[in-house]
């Protein structure tokens, strides 16, 4: 077995398409088993399902950090600065024996050719009677200091800058976000000054204990490697959690499919008569059903849930994927000499099966195996897209769902449809490109029989 | 292993008839394959007999019926007094633990997945002898007896690492691993080279001598049968045509086929070179509609009109141990004989 799989590794240097099949599984697994670490499943499955206290400092619909490489006009990247995760620098000024003053700084570089659509600050307060008093300074990089707004906030408030209409009117311009960025220089207002801001925020506290925390969030039209969605859900945690549950899907059913249908036709060959007829014309009947429309039954009247539909795939499957090509090959080695040496020495039908036949049909078993994945992969994907995904999993397929029943392609959220067609793409061009090249390898073998 | 001096019959054939069902549309009875039809004969213990005949002459449907690979149709097998015609299960896993079987093809005959060590252990674990020490001490034995040596060098190595001889002689050490008291060769040498054939044969003779064994031995080579067996029978479409001790066949045939199948025998004379040969004209029958009479009638040079194609010859001894199945040796009449 080892000395096989030597033979196998250094043949398969010598295939192209196995390197680079073998190099895309490879970044599958690592961006698979990376989901783990990056986004915990259960903190997925709550971003998944998009309640506002987790997607809310989310831009709806931005594009992915990438767009702005094809761009001239670079466009603003969501920015998000909270002294809750540690950014920004706090310093503490006592001023009298009750009261005294935390100074938060936030700086930030910006250079997008358009302006922001939004800031906001959420402030998290905690006092016992008097709340904090907090006063905003914007610095823009030409070092103006703007007055940006002040206000008490009472336990969790969320300030929007556009609501302090004191900017628009003090420097006439149209908008908050316009004051803020414009560079004065040009009286084009159009286009933003680039360079470092700062945002201060100074609060006056009047008790001993009492504490200020800030979430400041700078919207724009870019958001993250991969984009949001119309929920503003982070397309990231959809696609890198799409890999797991798809390469799992697909190996779980492959494998199963594989060596059932493998055993089923070692039983059909070694017992014949009339269990090879039973079993021939099962797999006959189940080669005429139409599985995707059964499986569409399945999801519409009974489940949706990922294993539920994983289990019905591998029944419908385990008759079909090529019981009538091992069973040929089963009737060649069933002739072979050791078979019946085997018999001779009283292996019982059994381990004839299992210890004689199948054993020698293996070779064939991995690249078959190996070429399916794709195949189920597409199964679920195909069923996630016509609205039976699992209700709960964040999964490629239900990306495609979301973009195609939102219009994506339409409305210009390219990238939302073609992400995840070009993960299924790749994930089943890896595959396929190992499965032809193990094929290659295998093959010779098995004409010696 | 201990030398039992046991005499006597071990395997006693009567009447054995191995016929296989025809079926038309997958259900409606088509006629029979008369593989074997009515063949008789007795082996003793630590003696060997050879089956000689063309291909399809029934001679591999015998073996596989003593094997009981095949069941009988009729007739009756015994193996040291015991019918083994209807054996099933346990008693049938019993009754082949007895046998050893050495087949043509050794690649084919041994399984490439396995290393020797494994293809050795198997029938150990499936008769009874799971202990792992035991195990590689019979193994050790066994490929000492075939002169495998160093074990360790052969031990786990698969079969394809093997030369044809190797593999033979892996296939000997199987088949003698349970201690059998009979051993089945099918053609045991035919695929192999010229200079391991007589390696393999002297190596069978020893373990014939050495262990008491009976040796059933099926052949189409004439060349190979003188070195060991005592006895010899020809088969011709399913039924015995002469039988005899070995020297008295080769040497004084009297059946036309064995004639035949004697002068059809390579001989490694220059003389021959240029020499036709005198083949009986025609095909072997069909054992489906096998001729009436004599079997051999439509392909004999010295048939007798209205006697060989109606009548089917019984068997007529000439000396003792040699009887011939053929009108040409009735005493009663004095026929021109080969």
């Amino acid at each position: 077995m080892r000395s096989l799989l030597r033979t196998v590794t250094t043949q398969l240097r010598h295939y192209p398409s196995a390197i680079v099949g073998l190099f895309l599984i490879s970044l599958f697994v690592v961006l698979a088993l990376s989901a783990f670490f990056i986004v915990p499943y259960s903190e997925a499955i709550e971003h998944w399902r998009g309640t506002e206290d987790v997607v809310g400092s989310n831009p709806r619909n931005a594009k992915p950090l990438w767009s702005n490489w094809f761009r001239s006009e670079k466009l603003p990247v969501t920015l998000n600065l909270s002294s809750l995760n540690g950014e920004g620098e706090t310093e503490r000024v006592e001023i009298s024996e009750d009261i005294f003053e935390t100074i938060t700084t936030y700086e930030f570089d910006f250079a997008a050719d358009r302006y922001p659509s939004e800031l906001s600050i959420i402030f998290y307060a905690d006092y016992e009677e008097k709340p904090p008093f907090v006063e905003m300074t914007w610095i823009t990089p030409d070092g103006r200091e703007i007055k940006a707004g002040q206000l008490s906030p009472i336990a969790r408030d969320q300030f929007r800058f556009s609501q302090n209409d004191r900017v628009i009117r003090d420097l006439g311009v149209a908008t908050t976000e316009e004051g803020f960025f414009r560079d004065p220089e040009i009286t084009d207002s159009s286009e933003p000054l680039k360079g470092t801001y700062t945002l201060v925020i100074s609060a006056l506290h009047f008790e001993e204990n009492s504490t200020i925390e800030s979430d400041f969030t700078l919207f724009g039209e870019v958001f993250g490697w991969a984009g949001t969605d119309h929920r503003r859900r982070d397309l990231s945690v959809a696609l890198l959690w799409g890999s797991p549950i798809a390469m799992a899907f697909g190996l779980i059913a492959a494998v199963s499919t594989t060596a059932s249908a493998m055993i089923i036709a070692a039983i059909s060959v070694w017992y014949g008569g009339w269990v090879d007829s039973v079993i021939q014309r099962v797999h006959e009947v189940f080669l005429t059903l139409p599985f995707l429309s059964i499986l569409i039954m399945i999801g519409t009247f009974y489940s949706r849930n990922i294993w539920n539909i994983l289990g019905a795939t591998i029944i419908l499957f385990i008759f079909t994927s090529g019981i009538k090509g091992y069973r040929a090959l089963f009737l060649q080695v069933r002739e072979l000499g050791y078979i019946e040496a085997a018999q001779t020495y009283g292996a019982s039908n059994m381990r004839i099966i299992f210890r004689y036949l199948i054993p020698r049909a293996m070779p064939l078993l991995v690249p078959a195996l190996i070429s399916l994945v794709p195949t189920f992969v597409f199964i679920e994907a195909t069923l996630a897209s016509f609205g039976l995904g699992d209700p709960v999993l964040p999964t490629w397929g239900k990306v495609i769902d979301d973009a195609r029943s939102n219009g994506a392609v339409l409305n210009g959220h390219y990238y939302w449809m073609l992400q995840p067609t070009m993960l299924l793409l790749l994930l089943g061009i890896g595959f396929t490109a190992l499965g032809t090249a193990l094929d290659n390898i295998f093959n010779p073998r098995l004409r010696q029989i | 292993m201990s030398v039992e001096d046991k005499t006597g019959t071990l395997l006693e054939i009567d009447e054995l008839r191995v016929w296989y069902e025809l079926k038309r549309l997958g259900f409606a009875h088509a006629g029979y394959v008369r593989a074997v039809d009515g063949v008789s004969f007795n082996l003793d213990y630590g003696k060997a007999i050879a089956c000689v005949g063309e291909s399809g002459c029934g001679k591999s449907s015998l073996m596989k019926t003593v094997l009981r690979l095949n069941k009988p149709t009729e007739g009756s097998i015994r193996f040291e007094g015991k019918t083994i015609n209807g054996l099933k299960g346990e008693a049938l896993r019993e009754y082949r633990s007895q046998i050893g079987y050495i087949q043509q093809d050794p690649f084919g005959a041994l399984p490439s997945f396995m290393t020797v060590r494994q293809i050795l252990s198997e029938p150990l674990a499936i008769n009874g002898i799971k202990d792992e020490d035991e195990q590689m001490r019979r193994i050790e034995a066994a490929l000492t007896e075939v002169r495998l040596t160093p074990v360790s060098d052969i031990i786990n190595k698969h079969p394809h690492m093997l030369s044809g001889g190797q593999q033979q002689r892996i296939v000997i050490a199987r088949a003698m691993i349970l201690e059998p008291k009979l051993l089945v060769a099918d053609e045991p040498v035919s695929m192999l080279d010229a200079s391991v054939r007589v390696e393999v044969l002297n190596l069978l003779k020893q373990l014939q001598t050495d262990r008491q064994l009976a040796i059933f031995y099926i052949t189409h080579d004439l060349s190979t049968v003188r070195y060991f067996s005592e006895h010899i029978f020809v088969m011709y479409a399913g039924q015995i045509v002469e039988i005899a001790k070995m020297d008295d066949l080769l040497d004084n045939p009297k059946h036309p086929y064995t004639h035949a199948l004697l002068s059809a025998s390579p001989d490694p004379d220059h003389k021959n070179a240029l020499e036709m040969r005198e083949v009986p004209p025609g095909e072997p029958p069909s054992l489906v509609n096998p001729p009436s009479g004599c079997r051999f009638h439509p392909r004999c040079h010295f048939a007798i009109a209205g006697k060989c194609d109606h009548e089917q010859p019984p068997f007529y001894d000439i000396e003792s141990e040699h009887r011939v199945a053929c009108w040409l040796f009735d005493p009663d009449e004095n026929h021109e004989q080969p």
